[in-house]
């Protein structure tokens, strides 16, 4: 559990070792030696990533691998982290101690060659919404360095995959939760980035839009792509994605294949049973209809 | 009920000073100010008791006109109305419509314009002290001129409101203009007649205002002093119905007002609009995306306002050469326009950050919209400028220092935004809502920032001055170039020094804006 102040773990080493090992690793919460890393660079690699907002410590020496061509979902309760792990992770808050290395290179070393490799969707923040939808792909498409064909045909193309092509020329601040969600994951993935990092991003999205991005994100990953999804659904996560860690106040309390962090439970179980405080849901007596 | 409106402005209140140091500042400053006006308007109307009874009649009923007029049209165009208890906040609360105008009435009054407007209306019945019924008719004349404030600022806004945010904000945008315009001409006018000493116009207008219903209740007092019980009775009418109206108004649009808002779809723009005309670079699109917002985003709109009404004011009160001294000050208005361009971003600004773009590309993008409106519009005004002064002599010293006044101030917005974000309205929100404070921190800025702009426009200054006295034409060609230059340098170092600034610390403006948001 984090306190209030430890001192920053060392610095770590990038993950490129040499070690060899299979693709999944079990990160613990100490920040010992760094676990091993495959020989093929993780398309994601964190290493004792740390993030303190005033004396509250929201990431407490955070290690992750995720594999290339895996999806990998980051699980855990409210405030376990995620958002700020993924933030650090996507070039959008710099961290206090650690690294992350995207394909081997170090993102807040050398920040604009490797952000172009990146396809972020945060959570809880605007968009440029007083464009269209057409034009705020546009824009993100253009802000990558695409060129103007290249972006005018991925945007159609996307457009038409997540089902948005009859409010392309709405103004994204009439879009509904859901459809913003969708615009959002459009311009995450319109400069066809090698790993994508979602939080919550299927969070008020219909189910068949999410079975539609599900699809999506499956052919992504096929085609060796690497997603990182955050969520609090176990269901989806155990569904869609074939690694997962469960985060929980800071720290990594599991990471691997879901095979192996469920451990032949169901995910969800695990999940309680790590992070604990489960309630007997004994104690609102007041609540039975037929106490009047 | 009415009692918790109250109640939870007062909590909004407490708890936005403890989430930033700035919005103490800012109120301690309103404060300070406020305390020292209401200090010389209580002294000055308790010094009136002394004169007669036409003087003690002009300059209550003007000053209240002025008061409630403050109250009914500044938020349109200057400072905008207190978003922190939006009705439509209440929409899923079951409140009595009449318990919610009463309550958001008296949670207006929560704050230093809501104190400091009770404190010196209820001082306007001192200078009938000596006759106790006047001072009593006074003060029911001064608790309905503060509701008179109170109510019809609300109203007025509500009504207004959907206007704007409708997409055709623009012919909405062109009567906030009109209203100030309207107004600038009677003031001018008053303030003329005070200056040639002819109190006895500035009397004919108290007159004239009593029978409206700005001036109406503060007539109450002179009436019953003088006896006139008529006219007491009429002026008391005058008000309530007023008040009745106002309230009426304002009840009704709240309805609407209280079912969450959602802009009208316009007419579908087919196509990416601004972004197929500008290169498909960085730069670029930055700036096709901040062109399409200054048309779209009623923030910039109302920020062009004041640009408009400049000329005109100078060209009034100063005469024709005050159109020439207007001409570079729009301008350089107009270059600080994006001076908090990334606060307005809000925490939207993440999809720069997350982008492999150089601060510097993003800081000529906003440099390069704003041009593309500042540009054309300096030329024009200074031409036109120029040819109603007929001193054709000083086109090229105005115009140059207009230009490189544009271009200093866009040199040092660049650096402005990318070191200080500061609490704006969010994108969206009504554009008469104001946070509480936040105008302190961008008053802060922009002050630095004016400072900076004064000393690179002294050269320039004082050499057209001295061609204008001299009328040597080479000499405003020099006046000219020395100021071109100097804003050709400020503006390449300001975007230079912007651009630094934002590669080495965007990820922590973009923390601030979350905090902030």
């Amino acid at each position: 559990m984090p306190d209030a102040a430890p001192p920053p773990p060392p610095a770590p080493a990038p993950p490129l070792s040499t070690a060899t090992t299979t693709a999944t690793t079990t990160a613990t919460t100490t920040a010992a030696p760094p676990p091993p890393a495959p020989v093929t660079a993780p398309a994601l690699a964190i290493r004792g990533l740390w993030k303190a907002f005033g004396r509250k410590v929201a990431v407490a020496g955070i290690d992750l691998d995720v594999p290339a061509g895996s999806s990998f979902g980051l699980v855990g309760p409210n405030g376990a982290g995620k958002t700020t792990t993924l933030s650090m992770a996507s070039a959008l808050l710099r961290p206090d101690a650690g690294g992350v290395w995207v394909h081997g290179r170090n993102l807040w070393a050398d920040p604009l060659a490797v952000k172009v490799q990146l396809g972020v969707l945060p959570d809880g923040v605007r968009l440029f919404d007083r464009l269209t939808g057409a034009q705020l792909i546009t824009y993100a498409g253009l802000l990558q360095g695409l060129d103007r064909e290249t972006v005018a045909s991925r945007t159609a193309d996307l457009l038409r995959a997540l089902d948005l092509e009859a409010d392309a020329s709405t103004l994204v601040v009439d879009y509904s939760a859901g459809m913003t969600k969708k615009i959002g994951l459009a311009c995450a993935m319109v400069h066809a980035p090698r790993v994508l990092l979602l939080d919550e991003p299927f969070e008020s999205v219909d189910p068949v839009s999410a079975a539609n991005i599900r699809q999506i994100l499956a052919s992504y990953v096929a085609t060796g792509g690497t997603v990182v999804i955050s969520s609090h659904v176990m269901d989806l996560v155990q569904r869609m994605c074939d690694h997962v860690a469960i985060i929980a106040a800071g720290h990594v309390l599991a990471a691997g294949t879901v095979e192996e962090v469920r451990g032949g439970a169901s995910l969800e179980d695990r999940f309680v049973e790590l992070v604990g405080g489960r309630g007997t849901g004994e104690g609102l007596a007041w609540l039975r209809t037929s106490s009047d | 009920m009415v009692a918790h409106l109250v109640r939870l402005k007062a909590t909004l209140l407490r708890n936005g000073l403890r989430r930033s140091a700035w919005q103490v500042v800012g109120l301690v400053v309103a404060a300070l100010y406020a305390s020292g006006a209401v200090v010389v308007a209580v002294v000055g109307l308790g010094a009136l008791s002394t004169q007669d009874l036409d003087m003690r009649r002009t300059v209550v009923v003007l000053a209240g006109t002025v008061l409630v007029m403050g109250w009914w049209f500044l938020p349109l165009v200057a400072f905008g109305v207190d978003a922190t208890v939006e009705p439509v906040r209440f929409s899923t609360f079951a409140v009595p419509r009449r318990d919610l105008v009463i309550g958001l009435a008296l949670a207006g009054l929560i704050g230093v314009p809501g104190a400091a407007t009770t404190i010196v209306a209820l001082a306007s019945a001192l200078p009938w002290w000596r006759q106790p019924l006047a001072a009593l008719a006074a003060l029911v004349g001064a608790v309905l001129g503060v509701a008179l404030c109170v109510v019809g600022s609300r109203a007025i806004t509500t009504a207004l409101d959907p206007l704007l945010t409708r997409r055709g904000f623009r012919e909405a945008a062109a009567l906030v203009v009109v209203v100030p315009l309207v107004l600038t001409g009677p003031i001018i006018q008053a303030l003329a007649a005070q200056i040639s000493g002819r109190a006895s116009v500035l009397t004919a207008i108290s007159r004239q205002m009593a029978w409206t219903p700005v001036g109406a209740p503060w007539a109450l007092g002179s009436d019953v002093a003088a006896g006139q019980w008529v006219a007491a009775l009429a002026h008391l009418g005058i008000g309530l119905a007023a008040l009745a109206l106002l309230v009426a108004l304002w009840a009704g649009r709240l309805v609407s007002a209280m079912t969450p808002r959602r802009s009208a779809t316009g007419p579908t723009h087919a196509g990416v609009g601004l972004f197929a005309r500008f290169p498909a670079t960085q730069v670029g699109a930055i700036a096709a995306r901040s062109l399409t917002y200054r048309r779209r985003d009623p923030r910039y709109v109302a920020a062009v306002v004041p640009v408009l009404v400049f000329p005109v004011v100078f060209a009034v009160s100063v005469g024709k050469v005050g159109l020439l001294i207007a001409v570079p000050l729009v301008a350089a208005m107009l270059g600080f326009s994006i001076a908090a361009d990334v606060s307005y971003d809000g925490t939207a600004f993440w999809m720069h950050v997350i982008a492999p773009v150089r601060g510097r590309d993003d800081r000529w993008g906003r440099v390069l919209a704003t041009a593309a409106v500042g540009l054309p519009l300096v030329l024009v005004t200074g031409l036109v400028a120029v040819g109603i002064a007929d001193r054709w002599e000083l086109a090229a010293p105005v115009l140059g220092f207009a230009l490189g006044s544009l271009a200093s101030a866009l040199g040092v917005s660049s650096v402005a935004s990318a070191s200080v974000v500061v609490p704006v309205v969010p994108a969206g929100s009504s554009p008469f809502a104001s946070r509480q404070g936040g105008s302190m921190a961008a008053v802060g800025t922009q002050l630095v920032g004016m400072g900076v702009l004064a000393v690179l426009g002294l050269p320039g200054a004082v050499l057209t001055i001295v061609a204008a006295t001299t009328g040597s034409w080479t000499l405003g060609g020099v006046a000219a170039l020395v100021s071109l230059a100097i804003g050709g340098t400020a503006l390449v170092l300001g975007v230079r020094k912007g651009g630094e600034l934002l590669d080495r610390r965007a990820p922590e403006l973009l923390q601030s804006l979350r905090s902030m948001a």
